[in-house]
């Protein structure tokens, strides 16, 4: 599905990416973790076409990632970000259905999809005709991740999908995405921090640093096989909520 | 919308020339405009329809004006042709001015009796305890204030060569308007103010002309100036208002200054009294009742500030979508269109003048220039002022750039631009009075009359409802986000 061959990217001065090879393997899901500025979030961006590599490609079923090619590849992924990225000028249905209303997508259509989104989401029925701005922070996830899927894409790309929500809600909605990644199967690229949260999600984790892959392995092989110092350094790092009453 | 297109409609049609149509002009004191009634009554006996555009805003809007044939006559001095318009060709004679006159296509009527000459003038009293009786004497006393009309603050024959000629020193001088230098002197704001020697004032304040002992002021016999093509255009006009000749004593012109500004009686009416008692001519004056007259300048008001918005806001937001979009160039745009709004809004009306003539298209153009900021700069903030996150979610959804600005970015800024158009109008609304003073109509024209005659009750006329207009604008707009602009923007805690 997803293959990324060669890439480079700077910034100014700053060196984001590096020689980054990576394939994603379809149906699964894949976690991008590392500290921040490793360029884990750069690497997503270049898979949506955001921002573009300096060299390499992204291929995507075969195909090289262009300008000419872009918008047609992009409705094939479905891409959330933090807090949704919602349009706060429209309602959560007017949300989703922004880009299928563009496609000409009938009436029906539209509602019955937007109907089974919302069933697969546990998103409230009488939440679609509110605003983002009359929506919690996880409600407004759950339109984020609707809207994204609307036009049911092969890949699901999800650029720290939790990191504002509050621990509760966090792991409710947490429980919620990874249900939904196995009903639906699709190939899912997430970028998290939490070393936690890589580990519930991820069939195989990709650890950064700098701007170069340092590991690539599910959770097991990282804790038992590091590669090296810094992937036990990352993986001790986060503190276990118990460790306070020691 | 439609009624806008209507009174363009209108406006077009008005003011193109027909064959017998005759265009009077007058300036923006008492005895220009009462001549200017003179003519527009011997016009129309003439059997022509005449337009007086009265109170137009100084010497060289008149004289471009009647240049560009934007209106066909008006009266003028000797001395201003000479000192001013003609300023540096030396001109001496009357028959040297009406000879280079002829070569612009221009033609001088014979004086019509009186002299008009400008004076220096000083309360009688004060002027009798400094022992102040000639232009002289001012010297030894450099301490007075001098307040003269920004007319002749400027004019070759005014100041600048009068304080040479006379070696004045005084550090005191301010310009204001002639009529409220009146109000000045009596107040004892000023000591000395410039005189139009058959001003009506000069009696009825007691005030002391100086004497000019080294003749600096020239003769400015009142003539008549119209454009040469009238007399083959409309002989009968001409051969009537040149009965006007000779005609008009410095007594008779001094009482109808008076009848004019002092006792308040309309300058039409005043014109018409003069006719009958000389011309043995009957003219009837139609009574303009104050609601007919409202309704007029507000047409025209409207039609000044609705056709320059609706330009402003066609042009403005793409031009701020531009200046957005282009990252090296958006700073050069709104730089240029912020330095439109520094130009001060008298002299962008007047610069339109060659150009545009007089009357509501310079207007117009000048208004339009002046709205473009706020809704430039407004549609390129309310863009910039998208987060990043949510225009790059609009990106990676697939849809294109155009669909995107369409869908996303302006209906987000919309509030933005629609805060931008609101300042523009209302600006607009203010800033559309000074119309008046190209002879566009509006509000302003009885503000203009008003400050002229010194009469409060029109000013109010003009002030009022420009003031109640530029309030309904507001509340207008305000109504308009709140039906049209997306609830969810207008929530507290919105997002971002």
């Amino acid at each position: 599905m997803f293959r990324l061959a060669n890439l480079s990217k700077t910034f100014g001065d700053l060196k984001a990416l590096s020689g980054i090879e990576l394939s994603i393997p379809d149906g699964q899901t894949t976690v991008l973790i590392g500290p921040s500025g490793c360029g884990k979030s750069t690497l997503i961006r270049l898979m949506v076409g955001l921002v573009w590599p300096d060299v390499g490609t992204v291929m995507l079923d075969g195909q090289a990632l262009k300008q000419e090619n872009v918008l047609a590849l992009r409705q094939k992924m479905g891409y959330v970000i933090q807090e949704g990225g919602l349009f706060p000028h429209l309602t959560a249905q007017e949300n989703v259905a922004l880009m299928a209303n563009y496609l000409g997508w009938t009436q029906d259509r539209i509602d019955s999809r937007i109907e089974e989104l919302a069933a697969l989401t546990h998103f409230p029925a009488d939440g679609l005709a509110r605003f983002p701005g009359e929506l919690s922070g996880g409600q407004r996830q759950r339109v984020g991740l609707m809207r994204a899927l609307m036009l049911d894409p092969a890949v699901l790309l999800l650029d720290e999908p939790l990191g504002a929500l509050d621990p509760m809600i966090r792991a409710d909605l947490q429980s919620d995405l990874r249900s939904i990644f196995q009903t639906l199967g699709k190939t899912v690229v997430m970028v998290t921090h939490d070393i936690g949260e890589a580990g519930f999600f991820g069939d195989q984790i990709v650890l950064l640093r700098e701007g170069k892959i340092i590991q690539i392995g599910n959770l097991k092989d990282l804790v038992q096989h590091p590669e090296n110092e810094f992937v036990t350094q990352f993986i001790n790092a986060q503190r276990s909520p118990l460790e306070g009453l020691e | 919308m439609k009624f806008l297109i209507s009174i363009l409609i209108f406006s077009v049609c008005h003011t193109s020339t027909q064959a017998q149509e005759v265009v009077v002009g007058s300036k923006m004191f008492t005895e220009s405009v009462v001549l200017g009634e003179v003519m527009s009554h011997l016009g129309r006996n003439a059997g022509a329809s005449v337009i007086h555009r009265r109170e137009l805003g100084g010497t060289r809007v008149l004289w471009s004006a009647l240049l560009k044939g934007d209106i066909d006559l008006y009266p003028e001095y000797t001395g201003t042709l000479s000192q001013e318009i003609l300023a540096g060709e030396n001109l001496k004679t009357e028959e040297e001015i009406r000879a280079r006159l002829a070569k612009m296509g221009i033609a001088m009527s014979q004086p019509l009796g009186f002299n008009n000459t400008y004076a220096l003038g000083m309360v009688e009293e004060k002027a009798e305890a400094l022992g102040i009786r000639t232009i002289s004497d001012l010297k030894k006393h450099p301490e007075l204030t001098l307040g003269f009309g920004n007319e002749f603050l400027d004019r070759g024959d005014g100041w600048p060569s009068l304080r040479a000629r006379y070696g004045l020193v005084h550090q005191n001088v301010s310009g204001l308007d002639h009529n409220l230098a009146y109000r000045g002197l009596e107040g004892g704001t000023i000591d000395v103010m410039d005189l139009y020697s058959t001003d009506a004032e000069i009696q009825y304040y007691k005030l002391r002309t100086l004497v000019d002992d080294l003749q600096h002021f020239p003769t400015y016999n009142a003539v008549i100036v119209y454009r040469v093509n009238l007399i083959d255009r409309a002989p009968q006009v001409v051969k009537e208002i040149l009965k006007l000749e000779k005609l008009i004593p410095e007594k008779k012109m001094v009482m109808m200054n008076a009848r004019a500004k002092l006792e308040k009686v309309p300058e039409v009416q005043v014109a018409a009294d003069f006719l009958a008692e000389n011309l043995n001519m009957h003219v009837d004056v139609k009574r303009v009742t104050v609601g007919a007259q409202l309704w007029k300048h507000t047409q025209d008001h409207l039609t000044l500030v609705g056709i320059s918005l609706l330009g402003a806001i066609i042009v403005a937001i793409p031009v701020g979508i531009v200046a957005f979009r282009w990252t090296n160039g958006g700073q050069f745009i709104l730089g240029l269109v912020g330095v439109i709004q520094t130009i001060p809004s008298l002299a962008l009306l007047v610069f339109m003048i060659p150009l545009l003539g007089i009357g509501g298209p310079p207007a117009i153009v000048a208004l339009f220039l002046y709205s473009l900021l706020p809704i430039v700069r407004n549609t390129y903030a309310g863009l910039h002022d998208i987060p990043v996150a949510v225009r790059e979610s609009a990106a990676a959804l697939g849809l294109p750039e155009g669909a995107q600005l369409r869908l996303v970015a302006l209906p987000m800024a919309s509030r933005s631009i629609l805060a931008g158009i609101k300042t523009s109008a209302v600006i607009n609304v203010g800033t559309a009075t000074l119309g008046a003073l190209i002879g566009a109509g509006g509000y302003g024209q009885p503000i203009l009359t008003g400050i002229r005659l010194d009469d409060m009750s029109l000013i109010l006329q003009g002030a009022i409802p420009a003031a109640v207009l530029a309030l309904l604008v507001q509340g207008f707009f305000e109504l308009f986000e709140r039906l049209f602009v997306s609830r969810g923007l207008q929530l507290k805690g919105e997002i971002a």
